[in-house]
């Protein structure tokens, strides 16, 4: 529906045109640009075309880092959205408790990501952290710098504890719309609570829950500060996830062709996958 | 003045206004009538300048203002919604069209304090809307749109959300509120007898098309066809699908009505014949009164009236009668038309009028 | 099916509530006969909601009992009161077909699959709703939601009763008049114990055998729509049934005559009034007559609303109405009368009875 057409409008969107070219487009293009060419400093630069990517997409080690980044969202998405649900049906509807709890969940979000990375890191050390040094006590043998099972236990742990509060307030916003008739309804026509789930909050829900899904895609698939305080990577490469990679090539290696193709397919796939997501979800939002 | 000229409105291949042409004269109050998602809101909205229409113009004073948008125009809007700031006292909402303009102090001063005086406002200027019962902060929203004093002034249903008896109180006050400002009101709404209660000039809305427009009471009485006559009654129009033969018409089942003199005149052929409610009675109310036997379904009493529900000729018919009868469904009863008010469509919908004349 | 009783209910929204003001229901006595329509009538505010609220269980009142054909159901919840409720809003599964929403109450009690078609089938036919069974509720507009709605509260063929809370606020006029039609038709195939909340006096008079008039937390009258027409108890009923409302007009009674500034009426009755009580005359729109005889009025302004006028006149100096019919016309020195039948006195706003002349007539 055109509500205005006002040329002028278009003047007041030229701001964030530009912004958008300075820290998006140009950025990419560079990136681009590199991706296709090879310099040995002094800023001369040869043509490659597109060997940089075919080395890419055959090399291993992309293959196992692209692997884990798979591996990894999957798991947290996985954890952060059912947990952020329920953690959100289990808060109060209303009353002075609404508020402590929004706080209270909104605090994770507020800290620094390279803090939070080093606070983990604390926590997990075995001989003096909280979480390192209680399941040493507890029997289990724990040291996330010396085993992978470790190393991913405590960052997707870390992800879980930073993020699921993003799922919940989304969701929380989505249950809050709700309007009590619904709820009266679903207990005259004795509906389960799971019914009450299934077929008034969950339905009412699906629109934050996508906009939460996505987020949660986008974000840990470019997870990069808090794996590299913890970790560093390791133990070997076991948490190395494809951001971590990337820089290691760029910045450890100084591979910037095969840097910056590879930053080019990641960027990629980010897209497909967000892409795909989001039909997916609209199409059964439609029906 | 303000004229639409053969507007429409598309929105992505669906018609929403179809070939609308209206003028309305200062001073004027004009009632958009038609059910839900008859068009009354996108129409309000291409008057308004909320919308561009995708075809025609629409003309203020003489000029042509298609492309001008809402902030130019000089036009107020009251919805059903309860539409205030909320964190404004009803002295600045009142206040804020004027504020906007850059009105002096005493000036708003004076406009506002006439204006709560007019809605009954005064004694609660220093609350806020959310501390009013839902007909005072309607009537806020209302003062806000009269001391904008605009040369238009839209009404989307703006009593829809209130309990009845506030909405005949202020739907007895608004037009007196508005008639000094000579402004153009369009007041749009659902129901027939708010339209009626109003007067002025209704247009009839019907799938985005205007099937009428005149004088409320004309439309009423003198609907230009089917349409018009269905949208303007309730309880709903009775009708009978019937066949002119020669001096009768005959309908399913056998049943023969005789013409009257005044349509004696028309062709034989297939018609549409039309009563309201309060045409139907168990006594003849004329000498020549046709009478057919219908059976009840459901009685209504309202405590001085009943509603007759009948089944007849396979319709679904209610019938309008003074006083309490309690009848049992599925007696049979026989009941007079009152052929004075009889309306008669052709097959085309539209109204013979007198002698075979097609209404105007 | 049931019958309802309301043993001495008062509702509270606050915790410790003092003074009679804090209570949105003060003190409800009432019994709703089994099979009944009723209506609950009254402006926004004056508890009839929260009174429907309190039978159907969603709200616990602060006092009292409520008893279904005499058991106590005060502390159970609205599933074991086995009621079914509309709401003003259509409340409708979005994701569910039609015909799954209105399965929905059946499959949740566990009633048999052959038995739930069957019922789901009649319910489509009557909310001619068969053709789209399968479809999607979301995609329906608000008319066709709402009669889901109405659907899903009349598929349990055993419920104590069946609760509406202003259930046609979002439909079309003209549906109006088919859905309470049906309304009225299953009330009488099925004879459930209606309870229907409404603002609307045609609903609710058209609706219900017994109308139950609130105002102010309290209920002031209960009686049929003739009753309550040609009878208010209180003058806030006659204001607020009838369009337009009854005419309230303050005279001075003596004996058998009610005295309106220099004019005199003569009462069908006299009646026992107490000395210094406020006095009221009230009179129907459509019990005053418009003639060459009477009291002179002056026309203020005349209303035509098509099958009715209604004349605005003022009575010494105040506004009254009148109902005049479709094609009658009103004489250029009008006087008005008043029919014996339509007279009521009111005495502090309640109506006193009208005996025989004898009776009333005090020193």
């Amino acid at each position: 529906m055109t509500k205005t057409w006002n040329n002028r409008a278009w003047f007041l969107v030229l701001p964030v045109l530009l912004l958008v070219a300075f820290n998006a487009i140009i950025p990419l293009m560079t990136v681009v640009n590199y991706s296709v060419q090879e310099t040995f400093g002094n800023n001369l630069f040869f043509l490659e075309g597109t060997k940089w990517y075919q080395d890419v997409l055959t090399s291993s080690r992309f293959h196992a880092s692209l692997l884990r980044q798979f591996t990894f969202t999957f798991i947290i998405l996985a954890i952060e959205i059912p947990l952020g649900v329920a953690i959100a049906l289990t808060m109060p509807r209303s009353g002075p408790w609404v508020s402590v709890c929004l706080v209270l969940m909104a605090l994770p979000l507020l800290i620094p990501w390279n803090v939070v990375g080093a606070m983990w890191n604390i926590m997990a050390l075995p001989d003096i952290g909280l979480l390192g040094y209680g399941l040493n006590k507890l029997g289990i043998p724990y040291n996330f710098t010396r085993q992978p099972f470790a190393a991913w236990f405590t960052v997707v742990l870390m992800d879980v504890w930073h993020w699921t509060s993003l799922v919940v307030l989304l969701a929380y916003a989505g249950l809050r719309s709700i309007p009590e008739a619904y709820y009266q309804a679903a207990k005259i026509d004795g509906a389960s609570r799971w019914s009450v789930f299934r077929y008034i909050q969950l339905p009412k829900m699906n629109r934050v829950l996508t906009i939460a899904v996505l987020l949660r895609f986008m974000d840990s698939f470019m997870i990069y500060t808090e794996p590299f305080v913890l970790t560093g990577g390791g133990p070997g490469n076991a948490t190395t996830f494809l951001s971590i990679d990337l820089v290691k090539a760029a910045l450890g290696e100084f591979n910037l062709g095969i840097a910056a193709a590879m930053s080019i397919i990641y960027f990629l796939i980010t897209l497909l996958v967000s892409w795909i997501f989001y039909t997916l979800m609209m199409r059964g939002d439609e029906q | 003045m303000l004229e639409l000229r053969d507007v429409s409105k598309v929105v992505s291949g669906e018609a929403h206004i179809s070939h609308v042409s209206l003028t309305f004269a200062p001073g004027t109050l004009n009632v958009l009538l038609g059910p839900t998602l008859a068009g009354k809101t996108s129409l309000m909205r291409l008057m308004a300048g909320l919308d561009r229409p995708t075809d025609g113009s629409v003309w203020m004073e003489g000029q042509d203002v298609t492309g001008v948008p809402v902030q130019k125009r000089s036009v107020a809007m009251v919805y059903q919604q309860f539409i205030n700031y909320p964190a404004m006292t009803v002295y600045e909402n009142i206040a804020s069209p004027l504020r906007v303009a850059g009105v002096d102090r005493a000036t708003i001063d004076r406009k506002v304090q006439h204006a709560a005086e007019l809605l009954h406002l005064t004694p609660h200027l220093r609350r806020t809307p959310l501390e009013l019962s839902g007909g005072q902060q309607q009537r806020t929203a209302l003062a806000r749109a009269m001391v904008k004093e605009a040369r238009l002034v839209l009404l989307d249903e703006p009593l829809a959300n209130l309990d009845y008896k506030l909405r005949e109180e202020l739907r007895a006050e608004l037009p007196k509120i508005f008639a000094a400002s000579g402004a153009i009101f369009v007041y749009a709404t659902t129901e027939p007898s708010e339209a009626l209660l109003l007067g002025g000039h209704t247009a009839a809305l019907s799938e985005g098309r205007v099937t009428q427009f005149g004088p409320t009471i004309e439309l009423f009485r003198e609907p230009a066809d089917l349409i018009t006559a269905q949208t303007f009654a309730d309880p709903p129009l009775n009708t009978v699908a019937v066949e002119k033969k020669g001096a009768a018409f005959a309908l399913d089942g056998g049943l023969v009505l005789q013409v009257p003199a005044r349509l004696s005149g028309m062709a034989d052929d297939a018609y549409t014949l039309g009563f309201q409610p309060h045409h139907l009675s168990f006594q003849p109310r004329t000498a020549d009164a046709v009478s057919v036997e219908a059976r009840v379904s459901v009685t209504e009493i309202t405590g001085s009236e009943s509603f007759v529900h009948l089944d007849f000729a396979g319709r679904r018919w209610v019938m309008l009668e003074e006083g309490i009868h309690r009848l049992e469904a599925g007696e049979t009863v026989r009941v007079f038309l009152d052929t004075r008010h009889m309306l008669v469509f052709d097959s085309g919908g539209r109204r013979i009028s007198a002698n075979g004349a097609l209404a105007a | 099916m049931a019958r309802i009783n309301l043993d001495d209910i008062r509702h509270a929204y606050m915790a410790s509530p003092r003074g009679d003001g804090d209570f949105a229901l003060k003190r409800v006595h009432h019994t709703f006969d089994d099979g009944g329509a009723y209506a609950l009538l009254g402006p926004s505010g004056c508890g009839k909601t929260t009174l429907l609220n309190i039978m159907s269980g969603l709200l616990k009142p602060t006092e009292g009992k409520i008893l279904f054909d005499g058991r106590d159901v005060t502390g159970l919840s609205t599933e074991e009161r086995n009621i079914a409720q509309v709401f003003q809003f259509p409340v409708v599964y979005d994701t569910m077909s039609v015909r799954d929403n209105l399965a929905f109450p059946l499959r949740n009690r566990g009633v048999a699959p052959d038995e739930i078609e069957r019922r789901v089938a009649e319910i489509l036919e009557m909310i001619g709703l068969a053709d789209r069974a399968g479809q999607k509720a979301r995609g329906l507009t608000a008319d066709d939601k709402q009669k889901i709605a109405l659907g899903r509260g009349l598929v349990r063929s055993d419920v104590s009763a069946i609760l509406f809370d202003e259930p046609l606020t979002v439909i079309d006029p003209h549906m109006k008049w088919v859905l309470r039609s049906q309304l009225k038709e299953l009330h009488r195939r099925f004879a459930f114990t209606m309870v229907y909340v409404t603002h609307d006096q045609t609903e609710a008079l058209t609706f219900a055998d017994q109308v139950v008039v609130m105002n102010d937390g309290e209920i002031v009258q209960i009686g049929t729509p003739e009753e309550l027409f040609e009878r208010p108890n209180h003058t806030f009923v006659g204001y607020f049934i009838g369009s337009p409302g009854m005419n309230v007009i303050p005279v001075d009674v003596e004996g058998t005559t009610a005295r309106i500034g220099a004019h005199r009426v003569a009462l069908p009755g006299g009646a026992a009034i107490d000395a210094g009580a406020r006095t009221e005359l009230g009179v129907r729109p459509e019990h005053v007559r418009i003639g060459n005889q009477g009291i002179p009025v002056q026309i203020d302004r005349v209303e035509d609303t098509g099958r009715r006028k209604i004349v605005h006149a003022l009575l010494d100096g105040r506004q009254i109405a009148a109902i005049v019919p479709e094609d009658a016309g009103v004489p250029a020195e009008p006087r008005v009368t008043f029919d014996a039948a339509g007279i009521n006195l009111y005495a502090n706003s309640w109506r006193v009875a009208l005996g025989p002349a004898e009776e009333g007539a005090r020193p």
